[in-house]
């Protein structure tokens, strides 16, 4: 029987060993992640005279700064409660159809999910503008007099973001779906529950987390979303991202563009924590 | 390490060694306008040659704000830009915070030619261009908007319309759409401005960001009468775009060559800056695209024809009907804050 400082002595050497092989991540994770970051928080509290809080003040204080995160918070909520709307019938339909049918559903959700995000925002605009596709078919066909303006404002970029984040609510959603066991519903229905009722009470709860982390997913994505507004809003719908974008290309000035990142991020990290009493986090990313 | 293994690795670092020493020797500039239909047309008339005679190769780049990222550049001390051309205003203000290489006379003798204006120490004028009034022909025929005042009467011109989503000229657009006299505008009355442009906003469809962007919403027909730059306009006409434009009541501006402060490559730089300036080369230009030269020596070599002279913006009938931007107000303090300020005035609804 070995003693006890052996049995201690080979805890701590595999520790060590356990350390040894994540060493090569962490530093990867340091470097890349959390040094930028660091430097990005510095950034935003200093310029030329030292430390000063300037920056932070000016987001308060400046109203375009406060209009711009609140019209990020409208358009991310208003994208992230279509796109649960949207995206849970076609997850439901991709988890229940026989194989040939829920192949095809994810396969339509998937190609568009690897065309580059850039090529789907100029067909957006080619079928949304004045005389787009869209506007030739609802005016020759009699239904409405005047072309509709559906891009180069809200509704565009609205449209536009929605159809790229779909994918990512969709996806996490089919995942969940998929583990919730037939025999279950199976069970549910031979208690004598008719297949209404089996849905609300027995699927749509296990399906929670699936939503939640779709929500959470595709929230976060919206607000620090760029190419889409840039492209489909038209000039005026500006958000955080575009704000940041401005700051350092324009304006050359990287203190409130730093300030602005890490309000974003701090947000960002405030609604893991809240939803985090929800539900636990790891179930979101994922980790068994 | 065998000794095989060792000769094998010595070559391996002899040969880095080489390749990197080869990069710098080698002539090679690398230039940077604005994209798209200009620096194609500046390509073939004034790059191309200019590489073919100097013997240097020229990489380009192009970028619809060049400012920022040569003060970047500049201030990392990692300059890739060797000549650039940007609008004048860029010159000044670069240079009251030295970012640009003082030009040799030596090597850039051509500058000598040019309009005391048009050139200083850090840059040389390099083509003139305007900013024009331009509308669908199939929407308004003949009696379309002449001028800025009939851009902003939205009864009398029903219709889309777009403006840039930046200050510098539509400040000025809204000023002479307000009423004050061509040669009264400078120092700009930013406040009376911005009230005029609060009047036109609702009407925008658009802002553009790019001179692309522009030509494409006005020959697409996405919107009915357009601020742009009369290059692009001409070039939307050329392939058989339903546009019509004229050069009252336009806005002329001028781009200079400069060479970012601390290229590795200044000599060849400023080189290809004394051909691009040279007046054979600069007459070449305008018969690919409607900008002018800035070099008058140009309209003296007879290889621009004088039904060409009649569309160019820096032609003496085409100016007198213009106002000249003042690249000094723009890089002057109360310019840099309009420049700010046009930000908060997107933001508003």
């Amino acid at each position: 029987m070995p003693s006890v400082s052996a049995l201690r002595r080979a805890a701590i050497k595999e520790d060590a060993l356990v350390l040894c092989l994540l060493a090569p991540a962490m530093l990867v994770v340091g470097l890349l992640l959390l040094l930028p970051l660091s430097w990005l928080a510095v950034q935003s509290i200093h310029n030329e005279q030292g430390f000063t809080l300037e920056y932070y003040r000016r987001l308060v204080e400046d109203s375009t700064y406060l209009d711009t995160f609140l019209t990020t918070f409208r358009i991310s909520a208003l994208v992230t409660l279509l796109s649960v709307i949207l995206g849970y019938p076609v997850a439901y339909a991709a988890a229940r159809l026989p194989r040939f049918w829920a192949t095809l559903v994810l396969a339509m959700v998937v190609i568009p999910f690897w065309t580059s995000v850039l090529v789907r925002c100029y067909a957006w605009l080619v079928l949304l503008q004045r005389r787009g596709l869209v506007n030739q078919v609802l005016t020759g066909s009699g239904l409405i007099d005047g072309p509709l303006a559906l891009v180069n404002n809200m509704t565009g970029t609205v449209i536009g973001t929605l159809h790229v984040m779909l994918p990512f609510m969709i996806l996490p959603l089919y995942g969940v779906m998929q583990k919730i066991p037939q025999d279950l519903l199976v069970a549910s229905s031979s208690l004598g529950a008719k297949p209404m009722t089996t849905f609300l009470r027995v699927f749509l709860p296990l399906s929670g987390p699936g939503v939640i982390a779709g929500a959470v997913l595709v929230f976060v994505i919206c607000l620090g979303f760029y190419i889409t507004p840039e492209l489909l809003g038209g000039g005026r719908t500006i958000l955080v991202s575009m704000l940041v974008q401005r700051d350092v290309e324009i304006f050359n000035q990287w203190g409130p563009a730093s300030a602005a990142s890490v309000v974003l991020l701090a947000v960002v990290l405030g609604i893991f924590w809240l939803i985090n009493k929800l539900v636990p986090v790891e179930k979101i990313l994922g980790v068994r | 390490m065998s000794t095989r293994r060792r000769s094998i690795a010595a070559l391996a670092v002899i040969g880095a060694i080489v390749s990197c020493t080869a990069v710098e020797a080698g002539d090679s500039v690398t230039f940077v306008s604005q994209g798209g239909a200009y620096q194609e047309a500046q390509t073939k008339a004034i790059l191309n040659p200019a590489s073919k005679e100097l013997g240097i190769t020229i990489k380009q780049d192009s970028s619809p704000n060049a400012y920022p990222i040569i003060k970047t550049q500049v201030e990392s001390g990692k300059v890739v830009w060797d000549l650039v051309d940007v609008p004048s205003g860029a010159c000044i203000r670069g240079e009251s915070i030295n970012l640009y290489e003082k030009i040799d006379p030596a090597l850039v003798p051509n500058a000598a030619s040019l309009d005391p204006r048009m050139r200083d120490d850090y840059s040389v004028g390099y083509i003139t261009y305007s900013t024009v009034l331009a509308y669908r022909s199939d929407k308004y025929g003949k009696n379309g908007p002449q001028s800025w005042a009939d851009f902003w009467d939205v009864k009398k011109f029903p219709g889309s319309r777009s403006l840039r989503n930046f200050p510098r000229p539509t400040l000025e657009i809204a000023l002479l759409a307000d009423g004050v006299p061509r040669d009264k505008l400078y120092p700009l009355d930013v406040d009376r401005a911005f009230r005029k442009l609060e009047q036109i906003k609702p009407s925008i469809a658009t802002w553009w960001t790019s001179g692309g962007q522009s030509a494409q919403l006005i020959a697409d027909g996405e919107v009915d009468m357009i601020q742009a730059w009369n290059g692009r306009v001409s070039a939307v006409q050329k392939e058989g775009g339903a546009v019509t434009y004229g050069y009252n009541d336009a806005i002329l501006e001028t781009n200079s060559l400069c060479i970012p402060r601390g290229t590795p490559t200044k000599v060849a730089a400023m080189k290809l800056m004394n051909a691009a300036i040279s007046p054979k080369l600069q007459a070449a230009l305008p018969l690919l695209i409607d900008y002018g030269p800035a070099n008058p020596a140009a309209f003296q070599t007879n290889l621009i024809p004088a039904d060409r002279l009649a569309q160019l913006p820096s032609s003496p009938q085409n100016l007198a009907q213009q106002a000249v931007l003042s690249s000094e107000w723009w890089a002057s303090p109360e310019g840099v804050k309009a420049e700010e300020r046009w930000f908060s005035f997107m933001q508003k609804k």
